[in-house]
């Protein structure tokens, strides 16, 4: 999984999406689920940290910070614009 | 439904001396605001106790209400019961009631907070099939509505299978009356029907628990079955028999099929949880409050990053420009109270035990003191007002390239005020590999204690002339704070990719939105911090501040005092006035020196010369450095003793007499190779009985503190070595 392709990797900031599939093979992923990372669930791209990792979302009003390679996990349909 | 718990025991049964009607436990996720609850419930009646066998702290407070004793547990804060680090496995294993020795609570009080209802209903909802009394107090509620968020309460509480549900503002106390009546009788309540949203998992689950005759618990079994067979649920395991690891997997298949369980947990509880949401929760215009603005402002990159180094820059002024008065106190008061032993009741071997064993011995407990308080005063706010998370996640890329955290960046920057607390600190770190790099990696940073060892030899031996705007001497000191920080990163390093190497650990950071902190959580916080210090590193500190006093002390000869008497008597027949004072109190000094030279001390340090004679040190640098063990700043008032200059000689009495000081063939002990050495010795060594201390406690092994002491020595002995014979 080197490629952002259409995961939260690649949302713009100020870009939400719903997440539509995670690849849950690793168990840090699944550990991500319990925190409310499932399909479904809104997420919105708030900041990158400098240099662009880690990211910082927004899932259901509260902020959580993934790194790149975790973040591209999970896919995302998104919904409209960034900016 | 529920079968009754057999680990159950009614509560005036158990055989504790404190008179108590119920145990509460306070359950919530991280944040949720569970100790402000807590600690607004119980006031000062708490105590704080380890679990056994961990480092794991355990709040208890008693709550007072309609003549009844309801004692509170505040737990470790966790999001679901499949837990992953030490301090999630306590909760769960209280909230279950699989900890030995202790039953299951008689009630839970789990906190949300109202404005992430999302994870909190996660966590509910596996509470609610617990058959446990319970209740649920929503804090922030004040916050959730700045936000403009509505929750009805009454449809989340049908939603909760009826229990009550007390809204509070626990900054400012609304709603906490209720609150506190409510869990006066929580223990008497039924539990709550089980919800049951996973009705597959309880299907599988109550097979099995009709399969086996022993008493087990559906709960129990459901866990058992998400999270697979472990060392946390063995006992789950043995109850169901010989053929139970077949049936586990069997009800397992027919449960997840092919998915990981606790994904499938996720994905079929959140959905409950999305469905609840959109039934009680609806969101209205949010007011732009200061909070808004400040987390949007601070969430751009280059400001957050500059905002951060202002802010650990005020902290680490704020160490040092506000606790070094207080130190300077400390010791001045310890030296004054050692002077007035030693005029009240002479010069005897129980006045130096009292003036300098004992005296000193807390003194140098408790000259932590004001380090660690305010230092913890600031990482707590940092921590409450949402910062510490912030910080943790911009620093996450620097420090994630020296193989550690973005978590470590606070400890890490605390441990150049002092390792201690910085040691202390390293509890915000989840995962233990990097915790224990962290910890081993921390007291390379130039604390403050190396700072008059530095002082007294850069001083003394490096001339102070200006290179450009620079001087040699600043030059030489910075480049002591760099060499510890490059040790530091090295050691972090080479840990990872050697002993603690292990798969990276997943970051995943929850960053709340800023708020202010409660003071009286801060203040309870930071008693808790004081109190552990000085009654779990303060034992360890003083015992060797004794037993350091007793090697310098023993044997006393009988050939020094007649000596001395002699000396006197010649100088008060010869000499008067300021002379006399200036030559008696030489006199003093010389027999401080000679009765050093040949205590246990003294031997120790011409037993071992012969090691350090290739670094370049003579016995009576060697004997500082032995008895500068439990504090690396007492070597300079070791070498004041030694070098017969006495314990508080000012500087440059003591820098004079050092480079005058010679081998017995008359050539200098304190080259520049050799002061070099003694720099960077210095520099690694971990003579600091305080951080062994508190490494031991927060590793809760003395493997590690061992470990870090025997590494840091030999590089220093190492590094002390190759300056010596090679430059």
């Amino acid at each position: 999984m080197k490629h952002n392709g259409n995961t939260l990797a690649a949302l713009k900031k100020g870009q939400k999406g719903v997440i539509s599939a995670v690849d849950a093979a690793c168990p840090h992923v699944q550990r991500l689920m319990t925190l409310g990372l499932v399909e479904g669930a809104e997420i919105e791209l708030r900041s990158a940290a400098l240099g662009g990792d880690p990211l910082e979302f927004r899932l259901f009003g509260r902020g959580i910070s993934l790194r790149l390679e975790q973040a591209r996990h999970f896919t995302v349909s998104p919904v409209g614009p960034g900016d | 439904m529920t079968k009754p718990s057999e680990t159950r025991i009614p509560a005036n049964q158990i055989p504790i001396s404190r008179q108590r009607d119920a145990s509460i436990a306070v359950v919530g996720t991280p944040n949720s605001g569970k100790s402000t609850v807590f600690n607004r419930l119980t006031g000062l009646r708490q105590r704080i106790g380890n679990y056994p066998g961990v480092t794991v702290e355990r709040h208890i407070g008693t709550l007072k209400i309609d003549n009844r004793n309801i004692e509170l547990v505040d737990l470790p804060g966790t999001h679901t019961l499949s837990a992953h680090s030490l301090e999630e496995r306590i909760a769960v294993d209280v909230i279950l009631g699989r900890m030995q020795g202790l039953p299951q609570p008689d009630g839970i009080l789990a906190v949300v907070d109202a404005t992430n209802l999302y994870q909190g209903l996660y966590l509910l909802q596996q509470l609610l099939d617990l058959g446990v009394p319970l209740a649920v107090v929503l804090t922030m509620t004040d916050a959730a509505e700045g936000e403009g968020l509505q929750i009805n309460l009454e449809r989340l509480s049908e939603h909760l299978a009826g229990v009550p549900i007390f809204p509070v503002v626990a900054t400012t106390g609304r709603g906490l009356e209720e609150l506190r009546h409510g869990l006066s009788s929580l223990h008497e309540q039924n539990p709550p029907q089980p919800i049951l949203a996973w009705p597959k998992l309880s299907a599988a689950a109550e097979a099995l628990v009709a399969s086996v005759a022993a008493p087990l618990r559906r709960v129990e079994v459901e866990r058992l079955l998400v999270d697979g067979p472990s060392d946390a649920n063995a006992a789950v395991v043995a109850s169901l028999g010989p053929a139970g690891n077949e049936a586990i997997r069997r009800a397992q298949d027919e449960v997840f099929g092919r998915d990981p369980p606790l994904a499938a947990e996720a994905r079929v509880r959140y959905r409950w949880v999305r469905a609840v949401l959109a039934d009680v929760q609806s969101r209205g215009t949010s007011l732009a409050s200061w909070r808004t603005r400040l987390t949007a402002f601070l969430n751009r990159p280059i400001p957050g990053t500059i905002g951060l180094f202002i802010v650990m820059a005020i902290v680490f002024q704020a160490v040092f420009a506000w606790a070094t008065p207080m130190m300077d106190l400390i010791d001045s008061a310890a030296s004054s109270l050692a002077a007035l032993t030693h005029s009240a009741i002479g010069d005897g071997p129980l006045a130096s035990l009292i003036a300098d064993g004992v005296i000193s011995g807390v003194g140098s407990v408790v000259i932590f003191l004001p380090q660690i308080l305010i230092l913890f005063l600031f990482i707590i706010l940092l921590e409450d007002s949402g910062y510490l998370a912030r910080a943790a996640y911009l620093m996450d890329r620097a420090m994630r390239s020296i193989g550690l955290s973005g978590q470590s960046i606070i400890p890490m920057i605390s441990s150049f005020a002092c390792a201690v607390p910085g040691i202390m600190a390293t509890r915000v770190i989840p995962n233990r590999r990097d915790r224990i790099a962290t910890i081993i990696a921390a007291p390379f940073m130039t604390c403050s204690a190396r700072l008059p060892v530095y002082a007294l030899l850069i001083a003394a031996f490096v001339p102070s002339q200006s290179i450009g705007v620079l001087n040699l001497q600043g030059l030489v000191l910075f480049g002591l704070y760099l060499f510890g920080i490059f040790m530091g990163v090295l050691t972090a390093l080479l840990l990872r990719k050697t002993a603690l190497r292990g798969p990276k650990p997943p970051f995943a950071l929850m960053l709340p939105e800023f708020r202010r902190p409660n003071i009286r959580t801060v203040l309870f916080q930071l008693l808790g911090r004081a109190k552990v210090f000085l009654y779990r590193a303060g034992t360890v500190i003083f015992t060797v501040a004794v037993i350091v006093w007793a090697l310098a002390y023993y044997p006393r000869s009988a050939d020094v005092g007649p000596y001395l008497v002699e000396q006197q008597r010649l100088v008060e027949s010869t000499l008067s006035g300021t002379e006399l004072a200036e030559a008696l109190a030489n006199i003093d000094n010389q027999g401080a020196a000679l009765q050093l030279e040949q205590s246990w001390l003294g031997r120790a340090g011409k037993f071992v010369e012969p090691a350090f004679e290739p670094l370049g040190w003579d016995w009576r640098v060697s004997a500082a450095v032995i008895a500068g063990f439990p504090a690396r700043e007492v070597v300079v008032a070791v070498l004041g003793t030694v070098y017969a200059v006495g314990d508080e000689a000012d500087e440059s009495t003591l820098s004079e007499r050092l480079k005058a000081a010679t081998w017995s063939d008359g050539s200098a002990v304190f080259t520049l190779p050799m002061v070099i050495g003694l720099l960077i010795f210095y520099a690694c060594c971990l003579q600091c009985a305080a951080t062994l201390a508190v490494i031991r406690r927060e590793t809760n092994t003395w493997r590690w503190p061992i470990f870090a002491w025997g590494y840091m020595t030999a590089l220093g002995y190492l590094g002390a070595l190759l300056a010596y014979q090679f430059l």
